[in-house]
């Protein structure tokens, strides 16, 4: 198992050669990269951002799920932070098993569930501007529901006024809000 | 009691800090603490409320959970990791 968060260059080749095994089959890759446009608009580069210690434990937590529940033999996982330009390697997911199914199931749960749920963000350049990418919303169970009615208390002990809680905003969330 | 505050992608910026310590009243839970932090703020702001998570000492938490002095609670907009 190779969990990782870098800052530099991800060595994509050199972790899928030593990924293989002799008792392997089949080794699936996913190797995400900086694309250069959204929607049609020219990026120039991204920024890529993480809650650091919580997501290298989120990413472990996930590889050892996937090695149980898909039964694959082995499984690296490397993301890298900082500002990536087009075309270079933002997250590498390698999976070793004996036979393809398994592999091809484990490495596509991964990459999605990573992207629900492993706390790193990314902020993308355009030529002109730059915006926060939207996130994909959290699961069931992850997102604290702060939508329920909640009356706050301040440290002293008063209470927040009638509407002061945090979900009376009735303004629709803004596809791009920076 | 102290709980430090950590913000991120965002809400960082929202915010304009990485984080700040607040005094919460013994026995406040997570919808308390981002109850004081969007006390006052509207609109779209107000909005990343509903669509944030908050991870207590690095482990995703619930609204009703209670906090404990020196906990370090972090507010996490949806997240964009991953290709694109």
């Amino acid at each position: 198992m190779r969990v990782e968060i870098v800052d530099g260059v991800i060595p994509a080749a050199e972790i899928v050669a030593e990924a293989k095994a002799g008792a392997d089959g089949a080794v699936c890759v996913f190797d995400g990269i900086v694309r250069d446009n959204t929607r049609g608009r020219k990026t120039l580069h991204l920024d890529y951002e993480a809650y650091r210690e919580m997501a290298l434990e989120q990413m472990r937590a996930l590889v050892t799920e996937a090695i149980e529940r898909f039964g694959v033999r082995d499984v690296a996982l490397v993301h890298r932070l900082g500002r990536l330009v087009v075309g270079e390697t933002s997250v590498l997911v390698v999976v070793a098993s004996a036979h393809r199914g398994a592999a091809f199931e484990a490495c596509r749960w991964l990459i999605d569930t990573l992207k629900r749920t492993v706390p790193i963000w990314k902020k993308e350049q355009f030529v002109d501007g730059a915006v926060w990418a939207d996130g994909e919303p959290f699961p069931e169970g992850v997102g604290v529901a702060l939508a329920t009615e909640t009356v706050g208390q301040l440290a002293d002990g008063k209470p927040f006024p009638e509407g002061g809680g945090v979900a009376r905003a009735a303004v629709p969330v803004e596809k791009e809000p920076l | 009691m102290r709980v430090r505050v950590l913000f991120f992608g965002v809400l960082k910026e929202i915010f304009g800090t990485e984080d700040k310590v607040l005094d919460l009243q013994k026995g406040a839970r997570v919808a308390d603490l981002t109850a004081v932090l969007f006390e006052g703020r509207l609109g779209p702001e107000r909005e990343w409320a509903r669509s944030m998570a908050v991870a207590v000492n690095r482990e995703y938490a619930k609204a009703e959970d209670t906090l404990q002095d020196g906990d370090e609670v972090a507010l996490l907009p949806p997240v964009s990791g991953g290709g694109q």
